[in-house]
């Protein structure tokens, strides 16, 4: 009985760093959006905030688009 | 040679009907927790959910592969008949399941009956011990941990980093996310589950010849798998979808984010390295840790010891119907037809007890029936549901589940077929 331990291995691995970085991510992204608001209301720019959170879904797209190749291809 | 034609198109009937069954079983996986928190609406969910299972199902073969080449020996003188009744056996158990509400895996119950059919048939050399283990348990048993300890850990995550966060930004960001994230479990389901069709459809091509041992699915293989796994999305388990979204524990937006982020990372990594994992059992592992993630989160551990009792069941059982009617096929053309019969009453009288105490679209989320099914709505209090939902009728709750036990006999009886009962 042959077991593929390192296929097994990669799965467990790859799905739990790939988990927390995306939810990480966009997690990130929903704290600079609400800091934008913050700023919105304080008067003050709110651009960084906002271009952050927009760089950190483009994050999770592209990630999710990158595994969605690897397995197409 | 026109009787082993006819029967072949039985059988990928058959297969495409599992297929079906197989879609409206795991509609919950992907939109169960989206429906609960109200980021969508019911009806917009299992659409998006159908079509992207038609995406998912043409993305890649390698399950499919798995089956076809892997667990069941192709070169041990399998016969179309063994699939046939291997698939009867999956689909009467899916059925039942589904009257109980039980998130029971569809991967599990194809197994288990293409594994009891195959025993029967032509003894232990026609099954592969060895893939069984490494494609099939030990994913069953490493697959739901992991998405588990994945969801636990970026609720953790995510809970902490957005402690100071504008509620209404995020509350609105996390809904987005989670319609992104049942997409993509959508997506991985149509890309695993599909498979499983397409890898039985093309074993039976196998089998009587009709390709080569070792073929991949014929595009019309992966095109019918794939229509009939999407219209089965789209007519919605919405038994199941309550016990999912409701019955485990309390899920709100970012911890469904987290939960279907996990399940589709894991189905999808799985999908590519051709494990056949059961999708099911990946969502209800994700929506637990995701669960237990949140601070003052709990998970009913009396539904998930239900569930985890179904699952332990689902390959036993399904693999004993399908022995059974393995038996009764090779009686020759007469134990075929007989098969085909049970299989009819079977599936006709499940319909008919479900008909009585309908779930639908219209009271999936009937927990929330006072209050729109919003955000607002999804801190209920635990102790309500409980109350309120075994007052509907719904299969879902402490009372309405427990018959898993003493119910099932009872509707193998209806389905007039020992096989059945013997199962349970």
């Amino acid at each position: 009985m042959k077991i593929d331990w390192a296929a097994l291995g990669t799965v467990a691995g790859v799905s739990l760093v790939v988990t927390i970085a995306l939810v990480g991510m966009f997690t990130l992204g929903i704290s600079a959006l609400s800091a934008a608001t913050a700023a919105g209301r304080n008067g003050t720019s709110r651009l960084p905030a906002r271009l952050g959170a927009y760089a950190a879904f483009a994050a999770c797209t592209a990630g999710v688009g990158f595994g969605i190749y690897l397995i197409a291809s | 040679m026109e009787h082993i034609t006819l029967l072949v198109g039985v059988v990928i009937i058959t297969a495409l009907v599992f297929d079906f069954t197989n879609g409206f079983h795991d509609t919950a996986n992907a939109m169960a927790t989206t429906i609960s928190t109200g980021a969508l609406s019911p009806k917009v969910a299992v659409a998006m959910s159908a079509i992207l299972n038609l995406v998912g199902a043409f993305l890649s073969v390698e399950v499919a592969k798995a089956i076809s080449g892997g667990i069941i020996d192709e070169s041990a003188g399998l016969q179309p008949e063994v699939i046939f009744a291997a698939l009867v056996g999956a689909i009467l158990w899916n059925l039942l399941t589904w009257l109980l509400g039980l998130p029971s895996s569809s991967s599990h119950a194809l197994f288990g009956g293409l594994i009891g059919a195959t025993l029967m048939a032509v003894g232990t050399s026609g099954v592969n011990a060895g893939a069984v283990m490494s494609k099939v348990l030990l994913p069953a048993i490493a697959a739901p941990i992991v998405a588990g300890l994945a969801a636990w850990a970026a609720t953790r995550l995510t809970y902490r980093i957005n402690r100071n966060a504008d509620e209404k930004v995020s509350g609105k960001g996390y809904r987005a996310g989670q319609i992104a994230s049942a997409g993509l479990v959508s997506l991985a389901h149509g890309t695993n589950d599909a498979q499983k069709t397409m890898g039985v459809i093309t074993l039976t091509l196998i089998t009587v010849g009709a390709l080569a041992p070792g073929s991949n699915p014929p595009t019309w293989v992966i095109t019918s798998a794939g229509v009939a796994i999407a219209l089965g999305t789209y007519l919605g388990g919405w038994r199941i979808i309550r016990t999912m979204g409701k019955g485990l524990t309390d899920i709100r937006p970012p911890q469904g984010f987290a939960a279907q982020t996990s399940a589709a990372t894991v189905i999808l990594a799985s999908s590519n390295l051709g494990f056949s994992l059961s999708t099911t059992q990946v969502c209800s592992g994700s929506v637990m840790g995701a669960g237990l993630g949140r601070k003052g989160g709990t998970v009913r551990w009396s539904t998930a010891g239900r569930m985890a009792a179904a699952w332990g069941l689902t390959l036993p059982a399904a693999g004993l119907v399908a022995a059974a009617a393995e038996f009764l096929a090779r009686q020759g053309d007469w134990g075929v037809i007989a098969v085909g019969a049970i299989l009819v009453a079977g599936a006709g009288s499940m319909y008919l007890i479900s008909r009585r105490k309908p779930v639908d679209a219209s009271n999936v989320t009937a927990d929330d029936l006072d209050a729109p099914a919003t955000a607002a709505a999804a801190p209920a209090c635990p102790a309500a549901q409980i109350v309120t939902v075994p007052a509907q009728g719904g299969p879902h709750g402490a009372p309405a589940l427990t018959p898993i036990a003493g119910g099932a006999p009872a509707t193998a009886g209806d389905a007039g077929s020992e096989p059945a009962a013997t199962a349970v």
